[in-house]
């Protein structure tokens, strides 16, 4: 478990992390959202110890980061922004240089190797040189190095970022695959990654947390409204200008010409649906239905109200 | 332990798996075998005085050259984030690093024993115990200035500059014996004392006096220690 408690930290002047609080469950899979420079490394960073926070607490299984920084050490796996790797060593031996460090040697070194080759699909690199290996390889070697203890906590600083999409796609079953029983907390700026991949959002914006929740719980809350593109034929202008004033809730956002027609775009809150209105003023005013397609407020939407300026109020 | 061993044995095969290792010793040899054969047989004397002449010569660009990567390229690459996140204690990184750069010193004088061997060819009532203590006290230089560039490379993430801070408190140790003229005579005892050139010499004379030993023990244990203070100030920022 992880609880970080008013936790701020500031590079000299510039206050990176701004007293924020949350609590993570084991068996979690959390994921860190945030634009760049947004604070999400620098917590990470705290909680593996790397910095020591300016004030706060960050306690971890029940021990301060500060008074037993070694022990949760012990305890956690980290895989750092940008992967940094001894490039001049062979893949085994790095394996091996961390085992030793978590104290797994001999067969017991045999069996974590094993499972970390098997489990990021390393056999074929396993006696190269890391210089050697594609970016997507020595992405999943610097995954291995961090669960090759099997440790209970995770936490992966941007962990796809320069991955193909079916790379992707196995890290990411991977990492699902891991929360089952460990807690894991990944940062990443990329939205459809995170949405994928974890149980429970955190969005993080200029070193403070503007929401968090599971993804249904964030957008349920979002207060965004739906837009609605409706495409329609032999229509006339009085009949579109009408339209706002014939349908209940509904607002007009823009009104184009098109070749016999009109392209509207229209909005309207969730809870009170005019469409089966909006449906029957069309079939009175003798138009043709083209198209009639909602779409309903997404993350990315949500992402931009809380983190583009002056919009964390919206 | 088990952490200072694993750090260790990483460094060591780090030297060895890229061309630094073999370059260095190669160059080392070279240079103090040059040296060392240059006047021996002109000389005409049954010691390795030359040799033991030449290699603190050598060792003042040398040996910053070899410790300078030590720690400034795991700031400089990234893996120190790794490093101070995984359960390794600072002293027992520093102690691993110091002590890698050590062994690959050690080797580069075990190379040049070559030289010995022609003694013991040519040579006849060789004073075995001078050369004993000869290389003992090249060990013991060596080690307060692998302690030296070990800490130089701690300060920086720049090698090159790990290398000019290492090569210049090096220079200070050495030189300060030479510059004693200078110096009022009130503190020229003191000044005398802190100056590695004195308790070498008394060293490699064939003297193993605790004093000395005492001396390079103080002096590398010093720089380990800042040099662990130095990692540990890094998370304060």
């Amino acid at each position: 478990m992880i609880r970080v408690e008013n936790l701020s930290k500031n590079y000299g002047e510039v206050q990176a992390v701004k007293k924020i609080n949350f609590e993570i469950n084991d068996g979690e899979i959390v994921g860190f959202l945030g634009a760049n420079g947004a604070g999400k490394s620098t917590t990470l960073k705290v909680i593996t110890g790397y910095l020591t926070p300016t004030s706060g607490d960050v306690m971890v299984n029940g021990m301060n980061i500060l008074d037993d920084s070694f022990k949760i050490r012990e305890q956690i796996g980290y895989l750092p922004e940008l992967n940094p790797l001894y490039t001049e060593m062979k893949v085994y031996d790095l394996l091996e240089f961390n085992a030793k460090i978590r104290g797994i040697e001999g067969k017991a070194f045999r069996s974590a190797l094993d499972m970390v080759v098997e489990q990021c699909g390393l056999k074929g690199v396993i006696h190269k040189d890391i210089s050697e290996c594609s970016k997507g390889y020595k992405q999943r070697i610097g995954l291995s190095c961090a669960m090759i203890h099997d440790p209970k906590i995770l936490i992966l600083d941007e962990p796809v970022t320069g991955l193909d999409p079916n790379q992707i796609v196995e890290i990411r079953e991977l990492i699902k695959e891991l929360g089952r029983e460990k807690l894991v907390l990944m940062s990443s700026h990329i939205l459809q990654e995170i949405q994928a991949t974890v149980d429970r959002i955190i969005i993080i914006n200029k070193g403070e947390i503007v929401a968090d929740g599971t993804n249904e719980e964030l957008m349920s809350n979002f207060m965004g409204k739906t837009q609605l593109t409706f495409d329609i034929k032999n229509s006339t202008d009085e009949a579109v200008n009408g339209l706002p004033e014939a349908v209940e809730n509904i607002a007009m956002l823009s009104a184009k010409s098109t070749n016999g027609g009109h392209l509207l775009s229209l909005e309207y809150a969730k809870e009170n649906d005019p469409r089966e209105a909006l449906f029957n003023y069309a079939v009175k005013s003798n138009w043709t239905v083209m198209e009639m397609s909602p779409h309903s407020a997404n993350l990315e939407d949500l992402f931009r109200t809380l983190t583009l300026d002056g919009g964390a109020n919206a | 332990m088990r952490n200072f061993k694993a750090i260790y044995f990483k460094e060591l095969k780090a030297f060895f798996n890229s061309p630094m290792a073999y370059i260095f010793l190669v160059i080392f040899a070279l240079v103090n075998g040059y040296f060392f054969t240059n006047t021996f047989f002109l000389f005409n004397q049954s010691n390795m005085r030359a040799l033991f002449n030449i290699v603190p010569l050598v060792y003042l660009f040398f040996i910053p050259a070899v410790t300078m990567g030590l720690i400034a390229r795991e700031k400089n690459i990234g893996t120190m984030e790794l490093i101070s996140t995984l359960p390794i204690k600072d002293i027992e990184f520093v102690l691993g690093k110091f002590l890698a750069g050590l062994t690959l010193i050690v080797l580069g004088l075990a190379v040049t024993s070559i030289h010995f061997v022609t003694l013991i060819n040519v040579g006849t009532n060789i004073d075995y115990g001078a050369i004993f203590t000869g290389y003992f006290g090249l060990v013991l230089l060596g080690a307060v200035y692998s302690a030296v560039g070990t800490f130089a490379s701690s300060v920086t993430d720049n090698q090159v500059v790990a290398f000019i801070i290492g090569v210049f408190i090096v220079l200070v140790f050495f030189l300060m014996d030479k510059m004693l003229v200078f110096v009022p005579s009130s503190i020229a005892g003191i000044v005398q004392y802190i100056s590695v050139e004195y308790h070498l010499s008394n060293i490699s004379r064939g003297v193993i006096d605790s004093r000395n030993l005492v001396y390079f023990g103080s002096v590398i244990g010093f720089f380990i220690f800042i040099t662990k203070q130095v990692m540990e100030i890094r998370k304060w920022r």
